[in-house]
């Protein structure tokens, strides 16, 4: 799949976002006034700024009202649902916390569930795909949401808990290259299945269509070399779960410095989570390119 | 409606013989006409002079084939197919359900997969969810592109009823694309996929393909019929007088020559 | 949230009227609609009551749309400022325009009309530039048949008056069985579609010989790939498996051919050609008398067997010969499988299967005829085999021969004009006898004495000055190429060049990129075009070129004429000329303007009468001085050609009710357009078969003005005019060849179909047959400017078989030197399995040159596109005996473009941007390039 900038920054700024919009429905950190702002202020930040970059992904951006219409079988539509309704309730809970230094804890609550489950239905967009093996299977979900959580977590400054998610989206992020790379070996589709003609002997892709490009290839193929891919994937891992890990359990002394390395921290896991999800998205290899010879 | 209806009355799709298509574009070009001028935004081109690229609704891959070497066939020939791929009118079309706006839906009459483009927000999701990439994204208008199985030809009363067929099923030379209802067992489509074993195209997506290719036959087998053929090639030229004197038996035995008539 | 199904309008306006002409996106001539909105073309579709494509359409036809558009189309007469081959030109009108054109030619038709050469490209309008080129008195005219495919259509008009396409088509309801042979996807492109449909809809089978399983060959049951140039081998072993299992049709070769004709043996000048009587008539001997007959006595019974022997010298038919010669063990299936790259027992199996459907399956139709002989037969018998064969077996130095092998076979079977078999299509059968001569004597001021272009007879027919030099620039009709019946417009530009064999003032030509993909040696033929004298004059003094798109070629002109685009202008699809007749009808066709150009653009056909009318050129003028026609539309209506005989055969005489012959109609033309741009006239069942022989056919014929009087002929096995220049040869006659030609004219001009070898010296060490191809969806260089079509082939990669790609360590992808011992181009390679193991392939004509087509800097076709054209030159390799010899076919002159042997070599990608070699540096363009979004949609 072609990496696009504005799908790369939108998963991974909102999901970051709703992360942390988790951890502050339920109160960690317990903060208000003027703190509580500046939490909330980074966790809209993100969301909807990733919001708003998935927007310019769309070839009619000035419509992207109409697709809060069919949340009952589309997952991109629960999506714009879940996160408005995410948004709405944190922003009232946010209130709370913000100007009248009051935590409603139930609103709280609904808030941090929707925030989950607005990346839940992201996740879903991927996953739901058979068209993408390498999404197609349940491990995106966990590793969006431990990714989000984790993030969240390493924001909202739960070190602990921080810690313990960031080894657990760490490990789901290997086990989702693992059976990533098999994925499309697996799924049982194949350039026989594709064009019905494995009965007369082995197919092999010829001429394509066209000579020039269309926008199936420029959205459904792209080739990441394979040395590439494995560098990439040490730094994604390195950044985004070990560096931040090691930070935070390094005993370092004196709260300037510590906060300073958790800012590091969540520098480097954002930089770690980008360069996965680019590879979230240029690994995965749409079945359209049998048909071109090219997955 | 984003969700698919339940069923639909009639299975309407296109039929493609691999057997007898020639790979020569006809159907691309034709549809690409009739699609620009007609339903919805046209299908166009970004430097159409210079490195080319535009929006297809219809497109025309080439595979080879090579059969397995045997007894028989020790060093086969391989093949070559031409394939023309365009929306296949799924009756579980997922593209259809992705849809967050409810700009695709597919029709409760014919089961035509269509995208209303005033909904379209171009998102792109319903071409990521298709397997077979028959939708394109019209870079000019910002909205999905999709074969429509010409609904605005198939009832048109200002076409003559003959012409009432998809225009590349109308444009095509040899007459490799059949069009009818896919969902009647005794229309002509029907009964071509049943003689010719028609087949669908990934079936283990789940997708219930309405259009059905039909295989190409058995090539290259004429050695294999060579102890039925020989026969045919026993010289002549063997018996007395060689082959003067079978000729002249031969004229000989010609009928009525002589009596001027024919038979 | 639930949705509404929305309302869908499944009734729209189509359009707001449809105008019916003829498309010219290639040389089909497919009738079509073009559906107009507001005035503008909106839609193409094929018309279903036209006969030649009925009412489907290929992707060139409905493209058509984005060639009125196209950037390319030149605007207004330009006139050369810079060197030739700059590409500078300013716009000029047309008054200076065709004054200046007047001023060159009017000197040279009042002085020495063999200085201009008029040549014409992609021309559907032969039958009037010919007429032009006549009346202007230059011998130099010809169309582009020398380098296309006349080795088709010559051998097949001497061996039994026609060939394939315009000549003819299988019988596509009634074959069983279908060969094709090196067919070119892009001729006859829709009827060969339809019928391969019909064929494989009724499950029967068909076999392609050709060394790329592309297109057609794709679909056929069996596939042969054959060593490129070993056809003829291929068909003579066929042949000689069929006659000696006497799977042949003696009754048919008695009754219709010239098997039985007695062959002459005596020795001295008559050797080798046939016995006939006093009134010229062929003889054979009545096997019912044993009696030496005229061949087409009534209730003679033509002996295939008998011989005739006078003063102790036995003449023997040419049956005899033919079987003396194909039963030979030389073209045993095992004798030749190595060379043609087939087993023998896949020969075998082919010639068995042969044999099977036409004798075991024949079939027969319930319809009464009535032959030359007056005999009536009962039923129509057919021989269910069929075949076609185009380029792929003619562009080699052996074409003339292969194809005269191919039509050999197909009558040996009997399976011409039979049911099921190959059916020709009026004006043919039409045999070379009933063609003219070749005529080149002219005379300043005159017409010249008849037509350019026709079929020799024997040496007396050729086209030579008293002392022997050749009176043609291109040599056509010479010992060289004595029945080059179509010219050889490939040579026109070197000879000239040259001054051999005499320089020209004027070369004009129209629609011929011959400074591009329609040359050998294209480096050299720009070199040649803009080539000066001592006195810093140009070698070729003027050069005057029609087009209507910025092809290569404008570039090297000094005076443009803007040619108009096919829905712009008025054209005939003429039975006088190539026509677009069916098996069973008479049919021709027009084109009108459905649309108005929007440049100062003009009708090339009309030019031409313009200029005729200023030089007052005879033909054109009235005895009053005064032209008879105002433009093109004026003479297809009011031109005769014989009394009653014009270009168009339908709706004439006053009341438009004649068919064929009739005097002039004015309404003609508007009567054409209501039919739908085309006219047809059915043949009746009992004429639709047996054509050459047909009572009932030859008298419709003649009603439709296409013979004057019945014209019965034998299908000549045996060609004797080819014995004729084989007796020159000899020594015999007061023309002589020159001795260096001797030996060749007696080898290669064998009255009965032979394989050679073609020449290969100077080749050494290139081993690797390198072909072209046109796609089925580009027509040469123009669907290039075609904002669609250039999107399906927008660049050509060298085909590669998967075995040449592992010796040489190839990728799709890597580049490739290729080279020969012309010339060597650096191209991108991809692998094709399905393909000869020894040969490469790449599209033709889809390279560009930078700067024309008005086609951007970026276009793939100028940067990775390519030509095979620069690994061809005109000439063979020099061969060390002093002299260089034509890269063509000894007979006819047919460019040997399929000969090309090549070496292949891996070689690093060029340069980024990846650019293929020779690039040569960009031409300056008259017109401006297109826009850079293209949303095509005329309705609101």
């Amino acid at each position: 799949m072609h990496p696009a900038p504005s799908v790369i920054v939108f998963t991974t700024l909102s999901g970051l976002g709703f992360g942390l919009l988790v951890f502050l429905g339920l109160g960690l950190p317990d903060v208000s006034g003027l703190v509580a702002f500046v939490f909330f202020a980074i966790a809209y930040g993100l969301a909807v700024g990733g919001l708003l970059a998935s927007i310019f992904h769309l070839g009619r951006p000035e419509r992207a009202l109409k697709a809060f219409s069919q949340w009952k079988s589309s997952w991109l539509s629960r999506e714009g649902c879940c996160a408005v309704a995410a948004l709405l309730v944190m922003a009232l809970y946010g209130f709370g916390t913000v100007f009248l230094a009051t935590a409603w804890p139930v609103v709280g609550g609904i808030g941090a569930a929707l925030s989950l489950a607005t990346v839940f239905t992201t996740s879903m967009i991927y996953s739901q795909l058979k068209t993408i093996p390498r999404w197609n299977m349940p491990l995106t979900p966990a590793l969006f949401l431990s990714i989000s959580l984790a993030g969240g977590a390493l924001l909202a400054g739960q070190e602990t808990l921080a810690t313990g998610l960031l080894i657990i989206a760490g490990a789901i992020q290997l086990a989702y290259w693992v059976k990533g790379d098999q994925a499309f070996a697996t799924s049982g589709t194949t350039l026989a299945t594709a064009t019905g003609l494995g009965r007369g002997g082995t197919v092999r892709a010829f001429e394509p269509p066209h000579t020039g490009t269309n926008y199936l290839l420029r959205e459904f193929v792209h080739v990441v070399g394979r040395k590439h891919s494995q560098k990439l994937r040490v730094i994604g891992f390195t950044l985004g779960f070990a560096l931040p890990v090691l930070l935070l359990i390094f005993p370092f002394s004196g709260l300037m410095l510590k906060h300073l390395m958790a800012a590091v921290a969540v520098l480097s896991h954002l930089a770690g989570v980008a360069c996965t999800r680019w590879l979230f998205f240029a690994e995965a290899e749409h079945v359209v390119g049998l048909y071109y010879g090219k997955r | 409606m984003t969700q698919l209806p339940p069923s639909t009355t009639r299975k309407m799709g296109l039929v493609i013989d691999l057997d007898t298509c020639v790979g020569c574009h006809a159907c691309v070009i034709s549809c690409k006409g009739w699609n620009t001028e007609n339903y919805g935004a046209p299908l166009s081109d970004q430097d159409p002079y210079g490195d080319a690229s535009g929006t297809f609704l219809n497109r025309v891959h080439s595979f080879e084939v090579q059969p397995p070497a045997c007894d028989a066939q020790p060093s086969p020939a391989a093949q070559l197919v031409h394939f023309p791929k365009s929306c296949l009118h799924c009756e579980d079309a997922p593209c259809v359900t992705v849809c967050p706006t409810g700009a695709s839906y597919k029709r409760v009459e014919d089961g035509i997969v269509l995208v209303n483009e005033d909904n379209c927000i171009g998102c792109g999701l319903c071409a990521w969810s298709c397997p077979y990439g028959a939708r394109e994204l019209d870079l000019a208008a910002g909205v999905m592109k999709k074969c429509t199985l010409c609904v605005d030809r198939i009832y048109n009363q200002n076409l003559p009823e003959e012409d009432r067929i998809p225009s590349c099923v109308r444009t095509c030379p040899s007459g490799a694309r059949h069009f009818g209802d896919l969902g009647d067992a005794d229309s002509d489509v029907s009964k071509l996929v049943a003689e010719r074993g028609g087949f669908d195209l990934m079936p283990e997506m789940g997708t219930k393909p309405v259009n059905k290719y039909l295989p190409p036959r058995p090539k290259d087998q004429i050695e294999d019929q060579i102890d039925i053929l020989a026969p045919l090639l026993a010289p002549v030229t063997e018996g007395a007088g060689g082959f003067m004197g079978w000729l002249d038996k031969a004229l000989d035995k010609l009928p009525g020559q002589s009596s001027g008539g024919s038979s | 949230m639930t949705f509404q199904q929305p309302q869908v309008n499944t009734s729209p306006d189509v359009s707001d009227e449809i105008r019916k002409t003829t498309c010219y996106m290639c040389a089909c001539r497919c009738g079509i609609n073009v559906h107009m909105k507001d005035g503008k073309v909106a839609y193409i579709e094929g018309n279903r009551d036209h006969p030649v494509n009925k009412g489907v359409l290929c992707a060139k036809g409905a493209a058509g749309i984005m060639q009125i558009n196209a950037p390319s189309r030149l605007k207004a007469p330009l006139k050369r400022v810079g060197p030739r081959g700059s590409g500078e030109f300013v716009e000029i009108s047309w008054d200076e325009a065709i004054s200046t054109a007047v001023g060159w030619l009017n000197e040279l038709h009042e002085t020495a009309p063999h200085k201009l050469a008029f040549f014409t490209g992609r021309d559907q309008s032969q039958s009037f530039t010919s007429f032009w080129a006549q009346n202007f008195g230059t011998p130099n005219y010809a169309a582009h048949g020398g380098f296309c495919s006349v080795n088709m259509a010559t051998a097949g008009i001497y061996t039994m008056g026609g060939a394939f396409w315009e000549f003819g088509q299988p019988d596509w309801d009634h074959t069983k069985l279908f060969i094709m042979f090196g067919v070119a996807e892009d001729h006859d492109s829709n009827p060969i579609k339809a019928g391969l449909g019909k064929i494989k809809a009724r499950g029967a089978k068909v076999i392609g010989v050709n060394p790329i399983r592309s297109g057609y060959n794709a679909i056929a049951d069996e596939w042969v790939g054959i060593t490129p140039g070993t056809d003829g081998l291929f068909i003579l072993s066929l042949i000689h498996l069929l006659m000696k299992a006497g799977k042949i049709d003696l009754d048919y070769l008695s009754r219709y051919t010239n098997a039985p004709v007695l062959v002459n043996a005596a020795e001295g000048a008559e050797k080798g050609l046939f016995l006939r009587d006093d009134d010229d008539k062929p003889l054979v001997i009545d096997r019912n008398t044993g009696k030496l007959t005229a061949f087409d006595t009534p209730g003679v019974r033509p002996d295939l067997s008998a011989t005739h022997t006078v003063d102790g010298v036995t003449h023997r038919p040419v049956f005899h010969q033919i079987a003396e010669r194909y039963l030979s063990e030389d073209y045993a299936p095992e004798a030749i499988a190595d060379q043609c790259g087939i087993p023998a027992k896949r020969i075998r199996a082919i010639a068995a299967e042969i044999a099977r459907v036409a004798f075991d399956e024949a079939i027969e139709l319930d319809i009464e005829w009535t032959d030359f002989r007056g005999e009536t037969h009962q039923k129509m018998t057919g021989r269910p085999v069929s075949f076609h064969a185009m380029r792929g077996i003619s562009a080699h130095a052996n074409g003339f021969q292969t194809c005269r092998a191919l039509h050999v076979l197909q009558i040996l079977l009997g399976t011409v004009e039979v049911p099921g078999g190959f059916r020709f299509k009026p004006p043919y059968p039409k045999p070379a006898e009933a063609h003219p001569a070749p005529h080149c004597n002219g005379r300043p001021g005159r017409p010249l004495d008849g037509p350019h272009l026709g079929f020799v007879q024997g040496p007396e027919h050729l086209a030579l000055k008293e002392d022997g030099s050749p009176a043609r620039i291109d040599k056509a009709f010479t010992w060289e190429n004595p029945m080059s019946s179509h010219g050889l417009m490939h040579m026109v530009i070197s000879n000239a060049y040259k001054g051999d064999p005499y320089r020209i003032n004027t070369l004009f030509m129209y629609m011929a990129n011959m400074s591009w993909n329609s040359s050998m040696n294209t480096t050299g033929v720009m070199e040649m075009l803009s080539a000066r004298n001592d006195d810093g004059g140009y070698v070729i003094p003027h050069i005057i070129y029609s087009d209507a798109y910025n092809s290569e070629m404008v570039s090297y002109a000094d005076l443009i004429l803007p040619d108009t685009t096919y829905l712009e202008r008025h054209d005939c699809i003429s039975m006088l000329d190539r026509p677009i007749c069916e098996a069973d009808a008479a049919a021709d066709a027009i084109r009108w303007p459905v649309i108005e150009p929007d440049r100062d653009v003009r009708g090339f056909q009309s030019v031409l009468v313009d200029l005729a009318n200023r030089m007052q050129l005879p033909g054109f003028t009235n005895e009053d001085g005064s032209p008879k026609w105002k433009d093109y539309a004026d003479y297809i209506v009011n031109h005769q050609r014989k009394p009653g005989i014009g270009p168009l055969a339908g709706f004439r005489g006053k009341d438009g009710d004649k068919v064929g012959r009739g005097e002039v109609n004015p309404e003609q033309l508007n009567r054409y357009i209501e039919n739908g741009g085309f006219f047809v006239e059915h043949i009746a069942p009992e004429a639709a078969y047996y054509k050459p022989w047909n009572k009932a056919y030859q008298d419709w014929a003649v009603g439709m003005g296409i013979y004057d009087s019945p014209q019965p002929y034998l299908f000549q096995l045996y060609v004797e005019p080819m014995r004729k220049f084989q007796l020159a040869a000899e020594g015999f006659g007061d023309r002589q060849p020159p001795d260096h030609l001797r030996a060749r004219i007696k080898h290669t001009m064998d009255p009965l179909p032979i394989w050679y070898q073609t020449d290969q010296q100077g080749n050494e060490g290139y081993t690797i047959n390198a072909l072209t191809q046109r796609p089925m969806a580009m027509y040469h260089s123009w669907g290039g400017q075609n904002a669609w079509l250039r999107q399906l082939h927008g660049h050509n990669p060298l085909y590669v078989p998967t075995k040449l790609m592992r010796e040489n360590d190839l990728q799709d992808g890597d580049w490739a030197k290729v080279s020969s011992p012309h010339g060597e181009i650096t191209v991108p390679v991809m692998e094709m399995a399905a393909l000869n193991d020894n040969t490469v392939w790449t599209w033709n004509a889809i390279g560009k040159r930078k700067g024309s087509w008005a086609l951007n800097e970026n276009a793939p076709e100028s940067t990775k596109g390519f030509l095979l054209n620069h690994l061809i030159h005109e000439l063979l390799p020099a061969r060390g005996d002093g002299m260089r010899w034509a890269n063509s076919d000894p007979i006819t002159g047919q460019a040997a473009w399929f000969d090309l042997k090549v070496k292949l070599q891996k070689t690093a990608a060029p340069e980024d941007p990846s650019t293929s070699k020779p690039d040569f540096p960009p031409l300056k363009s008259p017109v401006d390039s297109g826009p850079k979004d293209l949303k095509w949609k005329v309705g609101k």
